[in-house]
């Protein structure tokens, strides 16, 4: 006996060690419930990190345009009366946004905004000899654009060099108009903008279709290309919590007008598809860990009735039901707890040989599995408490036991 | 009145109160007794010995009647008061010893004061100890109680029911289910320990012979205290 364990203490310790076979078997049960939560929950977060990751790096948290032109009938309905009038939607032209720099101001002096960038982006053409490309030309502040898309990460070829005669490629457009970096092409909009531009970089946003389409320059080559001098078609934003862009961008709407478009409305079906994940996997976690309560409980109840006897000389011999009712809540929790370290290791052995088997076909990691070390402290608490509370049935039956009923029984 | 342990006055004990299979198994029982006194209790079966030896062992509550332990009015006191005039005055030896398995001899022994201390002290263990000793079983003091015999086991009992030195042993054929040499051993241990520190003895059994060598002999038949009287051999 440890002199510095109270009775409770030592008697649920003593009464788990005594029933070995039963606390092996519960002890697994709960071990396995955990590892399955523990490997599943890094598997998922990794897997939405790298989701994330690339679609985030790749695009602004969220974009600022002047709203959609509107066609309004003339004519207005009265009271009690229909107008029956087929009004037809506007062609969209390249837009820009009105008194951008005021925007861009305030939108810096925004605490929920990391980085604010004015852009011009409008459709245009490459042309090469015979050869030609519709492509997204993008006109960029390189200082201020990297911090909202890391461009010059993305570089695989040259540099990240903007100057107002250079332009960066992607890399299946390079190969598609079969030239390489140094070569100059032609770059056409339908404003009648015109100007030969030297490839000074290729990039890999990692999207075949980004690849091929966007091509950016310097803000003024764009401007001058597109017909839009000292105007910018948009304005993109990044925000602290990628999470929150949807909330932080209704409120830029609100407060300046413009329509704000964010990452999450963008791609609906993805956020819709990752959100089903994650509540499915919330659902998992939540049967798992009902299911392992269930173990704990049905083994202390049989624990208790086995015991009854021994239960009932603790409280002839002074023992009050508190001290009871706390030796089986403790036993509850050290199964939770002994649990779930033994499942977080499993869920750590787990996840190394995921590591090693998880490959591409080019034998390079599928994506970086992230243990968030907090996950293993959750996981231990979460498990205790579960114990605890799986106990607390059978630990009132084994405090309400009346001593002469457990003794002659 | 100053050396009575135990007054019992007017207890009655019916079960299935209220409902028509309403039995009262003691009637109307007065019993007093007096510090260091080794008393027998005996009667056929079915006559109530168990169920007066709980209600004195505050296991069970009287349905009429009042129990003094130690002087105290024990009907004033809550479930509470009760547990803990039971681990202090109390100590009891069951035909089946009942020590927990999960314990040594010594810690079974420590169990009393543990529960009412809390914590595990070296003056728990010296005191159990010297109690083991005094039931000569200080070589077995690390063994588990399923590694003992019945008798062993018995006298770890008798041992931890001194523990906290209480005013009263209650015994419920502590000698039944052991052959003759131990069951003497046993009986003999408990009177030497009761002489020694005058501790109160009530002990519950249908060997005659055992009762014939007690100070007092009360015999209940039917929940009636039918004979009461001093041993002249013993």
């Amino acid at each position: 006996m440890n002199d510095l364990l109270p009775f409770e203490w030592i008697a649920a310790i003593r009464f788990l060690r005594e029933g070995r076979l039963q606390s092996l078997f519960i002890i697994s049960g709960v071990a396995i419930g955990v590892a399955v939560i523990v490997f599943m929950s890094a598997l998922l977060a990794g897997m939405q990190a790298n989701i994330f990751k690339r679609v985030l790096t790749s695009q602004p948290h969220i974009t600022l345009q002047r709203p959609k032109e509107v066609a309004r009938p003339q004519r207005t309905d009265e009271p009690g009366q229909a107008v029956l009038a087929t009004v037809q939607k506007p062609s969209q032209r390249v837009s820009t946004v009105d008194q951008w720099r005021k925007v861009r101001d305030d939108m810096r002096r925004r605490s929920d905004v990391l980085a604010v960038s004015p852009t011009v982006t409008g459709p245009a053409f490459v042309i090469r000899g015979d050869g030609s490309q519709a492509i997204s030309l993008i006109g960029i502040d390189p200082e201020e654009y990297i911090k909202i898309v890391p461009l010059p990460e993305k570089i695989v070829a040259g540099t990240f060099r903007m100057t107002n005669s250079d332009m960066l490629v992607g890399t299946q457009l390079a190969e598609d108009l079969g030239v390489q970096l140094g070569d100059k092409l032609r770059v056409a909009t339908a404003a009648g903008g015109n100007l030969t531009l030297t490839i000074a970089g290729i990039f890999d946003m990692g999207s075949r279709s980004v690849n091929q389409r966007n091509v950016y320059v310097l803000l003024a080559t764009a401007q001058n290309l597109a017909q839009l001098i000292g105007e910018v078609s948009s304005i993109d934003l990044t925000v602290p919590d990628p999470m929150q862009a949807e909330v932080v961008a209704r409120s830029i709407a609100n407060e300046t007008g413009l329509d704000a478009l964010s990452w999450i409305a963008n791609n609906n079906q993805l956020f819709v598809a990752l959100n089903a994940q994650t509540f499915t996997s919330e659902m998992i976690r939540l049967f798992v860990a009902l299911s392992v309560a269930a173990g704990i409980a049905s083994v202390l109840v049989v624990s208790v009735v086995q015991r009854s006897k021994e239960v009932g000389i603790l409280r002839a011999m002074g023992g009050s039901r508190g001290q009871l009712l706390r030796v089986f809540l403790i036993q509850g929790a050290v199964v939770g707890l002994v649990g779930s370290i033994i499942g977080s290791t499993i869920a750590t052995g787990l996840i190394a040989a995921w590591r090693v088997v998880a490959k591409n076909p080019d034998g390079t990691p599928m994506f970086l599995l992230t243990i968030d070390p907090s996950l293993y402290a959750w996981a231990a608490l979460v498990a205790t408490l579960t114990g605890l509370l799986a106990a607390v049935t059978p630990a009132i039956r084994a405090a309400r036991l009346e001593p002469v009923v457990a003794i002659r029984g | 009145m100053a050396d009575e342990v135990l007054r019992l006055e007017g207890v009655s004990k019916s079960y299935g109160l209220g409902t028509p299979a309403e039995v009262e198994v003691l009637h109307d029982i007065d019993l007093t007794l007096e510090k260091g006194e080794f008393s027998a209790l005996i009667g056929p079966s079915g006559s109530g010995k168990s169920t007066l030896l709980n209600i004195v062992g505050l296991l069970d509550r009287p349905t009429r009647g009042t129990l003094f332990i130690s002087g105290q009015d024990t009907s004033t006191l809550d479930e509470a008061s009760l547990t803990q005039l039971r681990g202090r005055e109390i100590g009891f030896v069951f035909q089946y010893h009942y020590l927990l398995s999960a314990f040594t001899a010594l810690e079974n022994v420590m169990m009393p004061m543990l529960l009412e201390r809390g914590r595990p002290d070296e003056q728990m263990r010296a005191t159990a100890r010297e109690l083991l000793e005094k039931v000569e079983l200080t070589q077995w003091q690390n063994s588990r109680a399923t590694n003992m015999s019945g008798g062993q086991q018995q006298r770890v009992a008798i041992a931890r029911a001194l523990a906290l030195n209480p005013a009263l042993i209650l015994a419920d054929e502590p000698t039944g289910n052991l052959d003759t040499q131990s069951a003497n051993n046993v009986f003999q241990l408990m009177q030497q320990v009761s002489a020694a520190s005058k501790t109160t003895v009530l002990l519950v059994t249908h060997n005659m012979d055992l009762a014939r060598r007690c100070d007092r002999v009360i015999e209940l038949v039917d929940g009636r205290v039918v004979s009461d009287h001093a041993n002249p051999a013993a």
